[in-house]
């Protein structure tokens, strides 16, 4: 088979190619419209990140909580619902169902769309991480804070969170690389990020391999970033002498 | 706040025609992927634990290439490459489960490579010891042990691959998803076609990984 590479330097609308590869004056080329996608899934996956890692933290502690068995339900109901739910349907249901109960999310655009549906989903498994992860701890952690005469809010603040951050940072990085993952379904919804454009330019060019190679190598090289940055992060903040226990891998 | 449901929707037509042909497949592909999963990816765990490079290194590469692409992203070139390599086009479905088995292997073999692994070495040891060769010490002592051990968790994905299954949206195969989608287009009543969607993949991930965690209890004890 013979590669076409030049494609990528061609204008998305006459199919001309451009010096220089990249378009001036407002037309764009593939390559223009490949790395604009790729911005719409890094601003995806970096807002629904953070979206995740709040109320996921948030649910995740309520989860742990002693003596508030109702709050405890809560947080059960929230993990499970929206564990439940393959992330496309959920997708759809804010696109299609939640604007008819909420009028004022009809004028929400799909992006906002899918960075709540990405941020909802994955915070029932950040919460499940912090859980598991605030559980991890030797109960001695929580008596020692009471003892101090430490709030519940203190105990949590000063004692628990920062040793439970510490223990999750691994399944947390397979996390943030599964969001860059999970945020290719915002095709479903028309968010021209990389999977749309990758569909999108496969059907207007033919050259399917081609565009889908480097889409595939865009993911890649997002995936790898993710993991340096998050193995940095590691690094810097690790207590010498505290071993977390039962940290071994995630997946 | 002006919500009400068209209750009307929801009716045997709809599940006769629709919902029984997509579920179907959603369950058929579930079943399929996860067996040829299984025994792909044990495949792959043997041929990474196997301590011989030139077999270790195309089942790492293999596995991580596949586990930092998007599923989508795998069934778009599935679909697309498939048809080249045996020359002619295959449906949607087909397309499916091929990139099903094959994204599967690689989630399954790190998990039957943890659960390889869980096997002390004594037991492999005592195979050797009786004379077992490597099939049959794998055969006999190692893999079914490893698979009681990771037996929870590969249930586990299995739901998580259940509900992965109505990415095959991209390509257009009919799953459960799909034949939601098209009721609610036909009848016009999209927001109770993705409620009834929600709700039937919530019922049954969720009594499974309830039936999960039961197991999980129960093998754990014995051990």
């Amino acid at each position: 088979m013979n590669w076409d590479w030049q494609m990528f330097c061609e204008d998305t609308l006459d199919r001309t190619v451009r010096e220089g590869c990249f378009g001036k004056d407002g037309d764009i080329t593939y390559l223009d419209w490949m790395l604009s996608a790729w911005g719409w899934t890094v601003s995806v996956s970096l807002l629904a990140l953070v979206l995740a890692l709040v109320v996921g933290v948030v649910i995740g502690t309520l989860r742990t909580l002693e003596n508030r068995p109702w709050t405890v339900r809560f947080g059960n109901a929230w993990v499970e619902f929206f564990r439940n739910i393959p992330l496309l349907v959920q997708i759809f249901i804010w696109y299609h169902v939640v604007p008819s109960i909420f009028p004022a999310m009809k004028s929400v655009s799909g992006f906002v769309l899918v960075v709540l549906a990405l941020g909802f989903f994955t915070s029932a498994r950040i919460a499940e991480q912090v859980r598991s992860g605030i559980q991890a701890l030797p109960r001695g952690q929580r008596y020692a804070g009471m003892a101090m005469g430490f709030t519940t809010w203190q105990t949590y603040r000063y004692v628990l969170l920062p040793n439970a951050f510490r223990i999750i940072i691994p399944p947390l990085t397979s996390e943030t690389m599964n969001i860059f993952k999970n945020s290719s379904v915002a095709f479903a919804v028309s968010v021209t990020e990389l999977t749309m454009f990758a569909m999108q330019a496969q059907e207007e060019t033919g050259r399917g391999i081609e565009v889908y190679l480097a889409v595939t190598g865009l993911y890649i090289v997002s995936a790898f970033t993710i993991n340096r940055i998050m193995a940095f992060i590691e690094k810097r903040v690790r207590v010498p002498g505290l071993v977390a226990p039962g940290a071994a891998g995630g997946h | 706040m002006n919500f009400s449901l068209d209750w009307s929707f929801y009716n045997w037509d709809l599940i006769s025609n629709f919902v029984i042909k997509g579920l179907g497949f959603s369950l058929m592909l579930t079943v399929i992927a996860t067996l040829g999963g299984i025994f792909f990816g044990t495949v792959l765990a043997l041929m990474r634990l196997s301590g011989k490079k030139w077999l270790d290194l195309p089942a790492t590469i293999y596995v991580n290439g596949m586990r930092s692409i998007p599923l989508v992203m795998v069934i778009l070139w599935f679909f697309l490459l498939v048809p080249l390599v045996i020359g002619k086009p295959i449906g949607a479905e087909m397309s499916a489960i091929i990139t099903f088995i094959a994204f599967e292997a690689a989630y399954f073999s790190e998990i039957m490579r943890a659960g390889i692994q869980s096997v002390p070495r004594g037991q492999v040891f005592a195979g050797q010891a009786l004379g077992m060769t490597y099939g049959q010490n794998m055969r006999l002592v190692v893999l079914p042990q490893a698979f009681r051990n990771m037996l929870p968790v590969l249930l586990t994905q299995t739901i998580i691959l259940f509900q992965d299954t109505s990415l095959v949206y991209a390509i257009g195969a009919y799953d459960m998803l799909k034949g939601f989608e098209v009721a609610g287009k036909n009848f016009g009543r999209p927001m109770e076609a993705y409620l009834a969607a929600a709700v039937i993949y919530f019922v049954i991930c969720f009594a499974l990984s309830y039936w999960v965690k039961r197991l999980h209890k129960k093998i754990a004890i014995i051990r």
